[in-house]
Parts: C-alpha cells; structure tokens; sequence
C-alpha cells in the first residue's frame, strides 16, 4: 500500500478539518514532517529518493503555507466542500462594505500624500481589527453552521482587507 | 576474474567511513574551504598557512593562471588581466555593472552573462570563479587525503536565480559535485546556532566587499527557519573603497589616471579604510605612473561622512525583512555581524542603533560561513552527527511572468519556503493563437523592465481555438538550491504541448562542457579520466546509498522477488565499478537508479507516516 500523495492537507498533518487550527500542533506536524523527508535528508541518496524528497517537501510546504494562513485554510475549506470562494464571476459586495472600502482608501491615500506615519499606523490598526472579526466570523460560519455560501462572502470581504494591508505595507516603505 | 561480493543479509557492506565534504565561502573578496574534523569545524589553510585565499584570479598568455594572494599583488603590474571581485559579475550583463567605467577590464557584452576580454581569450566570470574554486578543491584535497564526496557552496541570500545558476556552472566546471546551495546568512547561523543553543529571533547581517544580506531566522529546537531575507547584490565594501578613491582623485585633482594607478589607488583606498577600523586617522600614499606622489590623510570622521548613505542603505532592506517576518525590531534576540565590512565601527553602531542591541561579534566574521557551510556539508554528505538539526530557507526574490502591457504576475512569492511549486493557468489572447511565448522574470515590481529577466519559453502547437479558450498551465519549480525550473502545457486538450526552451542568463550544458574541456587542456589533468573518476564517485555514492536503504528496510518492503532484482543491479555495478569502462559505469549507474524508483517511493511513505504517527517503523502495518 502507498501513501495517497494527494491526500488533503489535514490529513497530511494529521489535523481535523476545520478552520479552527491548533497551531502549535501543525508547526510541530511540519517541523517532524520536514525533519523526515527534507531534501537535505537525501543529499546523499539515489537520484529517485532526492527527486521524491523534493516533491514530498514541496507538497509539505504548500500544506502548511495553506492552513497556516486563515485567509488560505478558509478557502481550502470551502474547495473541499466544493464552493470555488474566488470564482471570478462572483464579486458582489454589500453596499454597506463598499462605502467602507472607500473611506478607508481615502485614508490611505491622505496618510501617504501626506507622509503620515501616525495616521497610517492608526489605519493599519483599524484595518487589522475588521480583519481579525472577519476571522472569527468565518470560524462560526464555516465550523459551527457550515454556511458555505455566506463563508465566501466573508472570505471575499477578508481578501479586500488583506490586500488593502499590503498596500499599507508598501506605504511604509515610500516613507523611507 | 575476481569473484564476485555477496554481503550478508541485513548488514551495510559500506564500511563505516568518513566522507570527505567540504564547505566553500566563495567569495567576492575572499575564499575559504572548511571541513569538519573531528566533529570540529576547521578552516584549511594553504601551504602557507593561510586561510583567506584572495578572490583573485590572474590569466596568462599561455593559458595558466595564477590565483589568490599572489594574483593580488600583482593586480597593478597586469590590471586588464586580473580580475577581482568577479562575483559581481556572475549571472549579470553589462547594464547590470554601474561602475563598469571605473574598472581596468574590458566587457564583452555577451548575451546573457557578461564576459571579460584577457590575454587568455575571453573568459566568463564563471570560468573565472571556476578557477577559484579549483584552487580550492585542490588546496582540500591535499589536506584531507582524498578525493571529495562533494562540496556545500554559499551565496548570498539576496542572489536571483542567474546568479545561483552561475555559481553551481561554476562548481560543475571546477569538477565539483554540489551538495546543496546554502545561503550565506543562513550558514552563519549554523555555525553560530550550534555554538549557542540557543532559541529564538535572530538577525542576520551579512556584509562582504560587493554583497550585502539581511536575513531573519527562526531558531527552535534544532530548525532553522528563514522566515525573510532581503539585500542588495551589488552593496559592499567596495563601494566603500570606491568613495575613498574619489575623495583621493578629487583632493589630489587627478583626472585621467591609467588603468593601473586606478587599481593601485582603489587598493589603497581598501587600506586606508581598514585602517580606520582601528585608528582614527590614516595615511594614503602612492607613486603613480607618472612618477607623480599621492600623500593625504583621511580621518575617521572624514570617512564616515563621505560613506554614511551607504551605511543607511543597508537599513532599509532590515526594516523590510522585519516587515516581512511580521516582527518587531524589539523581538530580535541577537543580532549575528558577518563579512569584514561589519569590521567597520561606524556599521556595528548603526546595526546596534537599529535593531537596540549590541550585536554580536564573537566569531570570526571572515570565517563563521565557511565553517557553517562545513557543518551543513558534513551532514549531506551522511556523516553521522550528534545533533540533528533541519534548515528551511526561502526565495528571496519572487518569480513571475510577463502578461499583457509589460506587467509582471507573480507565481512564488518572495519569501516562499523552498522547495516550493506553483502552478497557475493562462491563456491566449488572439483568436486562432497558436503559440505563446513566456517570459520568466524576478524581482518585486510591477513592471517586467523594472525585474531581472530570467527566460524566454515558447510553448507551441496549441490547438487553434477562440481567444480566452486555451487553457495553458505554467509550472514554477523551485529546488532545495533556490534554483527554478518552468514547464508549461496546454490542458484543455489534453494534448502535451512541446516547449522550447531558451534560456536569457547563464550557460547552455554546451558552454559549461566547452569551459570544462578548456580548463583541462591547461592541466595535466586528463579529461576522460576525470569523467571516469567521477562516473565512479556517482555510483559509489549510490551503492552506498542503496544498501544502506536495502539494510535499514529491504526486508519490510521489498518482496524477495524484487529485492534480487534490486541485489543483481548493486553486483553488475560492483562489477563495472572495478574496471575502467565509463559507459558502463554510466549505464550500471542509470540501471539501479530506474530500478530502486519504487522502492524509494515506498521509503518515502514510511518517513512520513512515521513522522506522523511518531511511532517506530515496525510499529507500522504497511
Ligand atoms: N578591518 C576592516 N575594516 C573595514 N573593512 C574591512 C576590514 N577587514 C576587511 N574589510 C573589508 O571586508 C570586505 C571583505 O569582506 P569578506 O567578508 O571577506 O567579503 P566577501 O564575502 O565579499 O568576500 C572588503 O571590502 C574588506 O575591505
Ligand atoms: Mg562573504
């Protein structure tokens, strides 16, 4: 018998399938995981170990960038429940959210013409804490009433946020 | 004939020995090999006592060189010949060198790589570090006693992918067989780490004399997990030096100086500055060509004015790094000097300023990669080590491809832990299309001519179908060395499109097989037994590797059947091994590899239930 090379992340870090994660237990499942099967375990096997050792590596680190990011494990989720959460064809927003997006745009536009550092921190902190109740919504959605499509509206609504934190991100650095 | 082995069952016929692996920092201004002896990590020394071997290489009419410390000496006398600091030419064109002018040698600008105009004909920088690494090899083999199982080479974490690949062209043309790419940075937190035991966020601060890295680890119970890297590839010491020879050819009002004032003058500069290090003033005197007397002071003060945006501009990449990692300067437990630029005592203040720290200085800056490449070494190369520890490094840069407008899609994010893979699927933008041309390219901006291009694809005999229809599936590769391979294929059809690739940087096998035969014509080296020596080292090394697999689990997984298929292929190389046939050693070689695929296959099952379960392996129902 073979392991199941596409076996579902979970099951690789012998993890439940939920959105709520111990993350302790996956570091501690990838790091022994990782500790086995690296390529620098097989540096000095045949060609065909370092070739698997790669691929096995590969496949590890997928897995765990995957459920390590809640963003990511929440869209995992919903694939294996069958909703494709980023389908382009669907990107309805609330009304209510979209006013949000804009005013915080502004900000950010203002705290980087301005050169503003307090009042991109400020933003950044907002930011994060909308972010952070998005997180735990998705956890009742998904877990509690497995409300799939409701999850990928939320899942939607987070990739916003994520990607306006980037941006910040990158505003920090014009300050330099 | 003699007759033939048979071990007995369940027992290694390897005799337990030492394999020789060394660790080499090849530097842009100084080279080291190290190895591990005696479980201690230990610089080699050349016959003269010294460890540092210059990154200098001289080439000669009659095809000889000479390399390191007497090269440098006479880098004056011969300045179109001698080529330093080669390595910030490895992997880059013309356009990439900003200083180029300021430099004795003549470029070629070749396609791709940059190449250098010598009385020895016109020499890649790989040949050129290639030389290095001989002088190396050699100096290893020497002290050792034997030949090498195989080499850890360090690179700058910062380096792209055109850089990595002219470092490994490098090895394979010095005759070297690459363990592993280990990034420098990370070296020296092995060498450190391991001294340490200690746990927690360190930062890494890596400056040499034409390279700077910045690289934020991880350490917990025995990993090592890069968790950012960032730099600047083309930042040193040099630069340094650089500023002080302005300052002398402005002070001094000289204008149009040969090629060799300008190298004794940039040498110069490089004392003068060392000397800074300790003293707060020093002299600078020097005899040009023209019999003309050079005679001026530089203090400390002077100094650190005229090098201070160059000291900042080493900050903005930790800032980065730290952004990266998601962490605070304040979470920082140490922070580890590498390169002897980090000698410089206005560069430890502004790290120790930065990061609210002391930082740490205590092993030698010259040497702490080298010896962290050694530990790595010792253990690819399967020698047994008390303490078991993993690395898990990143890609610095992130790898993407050009799509309509001249933008840049990123497919591997920088940071990405490697190996690493992504796939994403594109598709065409003309009715009737039915070829694609792709372009792989790295860097972080948006726009293609803003990243460093790496290789150009054609995919073609993609069925002709409306615009938006095809769907064409690019596969991003990055192996254990921080090196990219990209396939792509046309799904829709399932039709297997045929890719040709071309690669924009580095060396086609062509060239690298033209270098080799080059460098050996010189030696007296013979080139077919060279490839018999290492035919034999490869298959030594996988029969080795087979039967210590065979001996740990043959009996579990294999059946008798297949296990006397895999024991015939081990006799029949045993066999060719003892005589002098390279073509057989190369297929008896190639035979066990295609015949231990399945095996391998079910070993690799195993490690990874037993470290999900963290059971014993005969505790598992296979
Ligand atoms: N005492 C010193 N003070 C200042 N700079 C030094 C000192 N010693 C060495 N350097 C500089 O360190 C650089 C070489 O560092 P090294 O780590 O060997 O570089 P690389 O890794 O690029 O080969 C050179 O620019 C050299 O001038
Ligand atoms: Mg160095």
């Amino acid at each position: 018998m073979s392991l199941d090379f596409n076996r579902n992340h979970f099951d690789l870090f012998g993890l439940p399938q939920a959105f709520a994660l111990d993350t302790a237990r996956l570091d501690q499942a990838y790091r022994d995981i990782q500790a086995e099967i690296h390529p620098d375990r097989f540096a000095h096997a045949g060609e065909s170990e370092q070739r698997l050792a790669m691929q096995w590596a590969t496949k590890v680190n997928e897995a765990y960038q995957t459920l390590k990011k809640p963003f990511e494990r929440a869209r995992y989720l919903l694939s294996l429940n069958g909703v494709d959460a980023m389908d382009a064809r669907n990107t309805s927003m609330p009304a209510d959210f979209l006013m949000l997006q804009m005013e915080w745009r502004e900000a950010l536009e203002q705290a980087r013409a301005g050169k503003n550092e307090k009042t991109l921190r400020a933003l950044e902190q907002t930011l994060q804490e909308q972010a952070r109740g998005m997180r735990a919504e998705l956890g009742v959605l998904l877990d509690e009433q497995r409300a799939y499509a409701r999850a990928g509206d939320t899942l939607r609504k987070l990739r916003f946020m994520d990607k306006l934190l980037e941006e910040v991100g990158a505003a920090y650095e014009s300050l330099d | 004939m003699a007759l033939l082995q048979i071990s007995e069952p369940g027992l290694s016929t390897a005799p337990h020995q030492h394999r020789l692996a060394v660790g080499i920092d090849l530097g842009t201004t100084n080279s080291l090999v190290a190895t591990v002896r005696n479980g201690v990590a230990v610089v080699l020394n050349d016959a003269h006592g010294h460890g540092l071997l210059p990154s200098v290489v001289r080439f000669h009419k009659d095809g000889t060189t000479t390399v390191g410390i007497a090269a440098q000496a006479q880098a004056a006398d011969d300045p179109h010949n001698t080529i330093i600091s080669a390595k910030r030419f490895m992997g880059r064109g013309i356009k990439d060198i900003p200083d180029a002018a300021t430099m004795p040698y003549q470029f070629v600008d070749a396609p791709g790589m940059v190449q250098i105009k010598t009385v020895a004909g016109v020499k890649s920088p790989v040949e050129v570090s290639a030389e290095i690494l001989k002088t190396l090899k050699a100096r290893a083999e020497a002290s050792l006693g034997g030949d090498l199982v195989g080499a850890v080479i360090t690179v700058p974490a910062y380096f792209d992918d055109a850089q990595r690949q002219a470092t490994k062209d490098a090895a394979k043309v010095a005759g070297i067989n690459v363990l592993r790419l280990l990034n420098e940075p990370t070296a020296a937190a092995i060498a450190y780490g391991l001294d340490n035991a200690s746990e927690g966020i360190y930062a890494v601060y890596d400056l040499g004399g034409g390279t700077f890295d910045i690289s934020i680890l991880k350490l917990t119970k025995g990993v090592f997990e890069v968790l950012a890297t960032n730099g600047d590839s083309a930042l040193g010491g040099d630069d340094f030096d650089r500023r002080i020879y302005c300052w002398i050819l402005e002070k001094a009002g000289l204008h149009a100086i040969d090629d060799h004032d300008k190298t004794l003058l940039m040498a110069r500069a490089r004392e003068a500055k060392e000397t800074l290090s300790e003293h707060a003033q020093a002299k600078i005197t020097a005899v040009l060509t023209s019999g003309e007397v050079v005679d001026q002071s530089l203090s400390e003060d002077g100094f650190n004015e005229m090098t201070a945006s160059l000291v900042n501009k080493t900050l903005a990449p930790c800032r980065k790094a730290l952004r990266d990692a998601g962490l605070d300067a304040s979470e920082v437990k140490g922070v580890v000097m590498v390169g002897g630029s980090t000698r410089v005592p206005r560069i430890q203040a502004a790290v120790g300023e930065f990061f609210g720290q002391t930082p740490l200085t205590n092993l030698d800056p010259d040497k702490v990669v080298a010896l962290g490449a050694a530990i790595q070494a010792n253990v690819l190369a399967g020698n047994k080590s008390g303490d078991d520890w993993l690395l898990l490094d990143v890609v610095p840069l992130s790898l993407g491809l050009e799509t309509m407008g001249g933008l840049t899609e990123k497919i591997i994010p920088r940071n990405a832990t490697i190996p690493t893979a992504r796939a994403q699927e594109f598709t065409t933008y003309k009715d009737g299309q039915t070829a694609m041309s792709i372009h792989v390219v790295q860097g972080e901006r948006e726009l293609v001519s803003d990243c460093r291009s790496l290789a150009r694809f054609e995919l073609r005999g993609i069925p002709p179908m409306v615009a938006g229809a095809a769907r064409i599936r690019v596969t991003f590769q990055v192996d254990a060395d921080g090196l990219l391979s990209v396939t792509a294929r046309e799904m829709g059809t399932g039709v297997e499109s045929h890719i040709a690739v071309k690669p924009s940087y580095g060396l086609t096998d062509d060239e690298v097989a033209t270098m080799l035969r080059d460098s050996y014509a010189h030696a007296q080296d013979d080139m077919t037994a060279r490839n018999l020596a290492e035919a034999r080292v490869d298959g030594q090394r996988l029969l080795e590797a087979t039967e210590a697999a065979l001996a740990e689990n043959g009996e579990a997984l294999l059946s008798p059947a297949e296990r006397a298929v895999v024991e015939k292929q081990i006799a029949d190389l045993r066999t060719v091994l003892q005589g002098g046939d390279l073509a057989a050693v190369k297929r008896a070689t190639e035979a066990l590899n295609h015949g231990t695929v399945e095996f391998a296959a079910r070993r690799m099952d195993i490690s990874v239930r037993k470290a999900l379960t963290g059971h014993r392996l005969d505790e598992l129902e296979i």
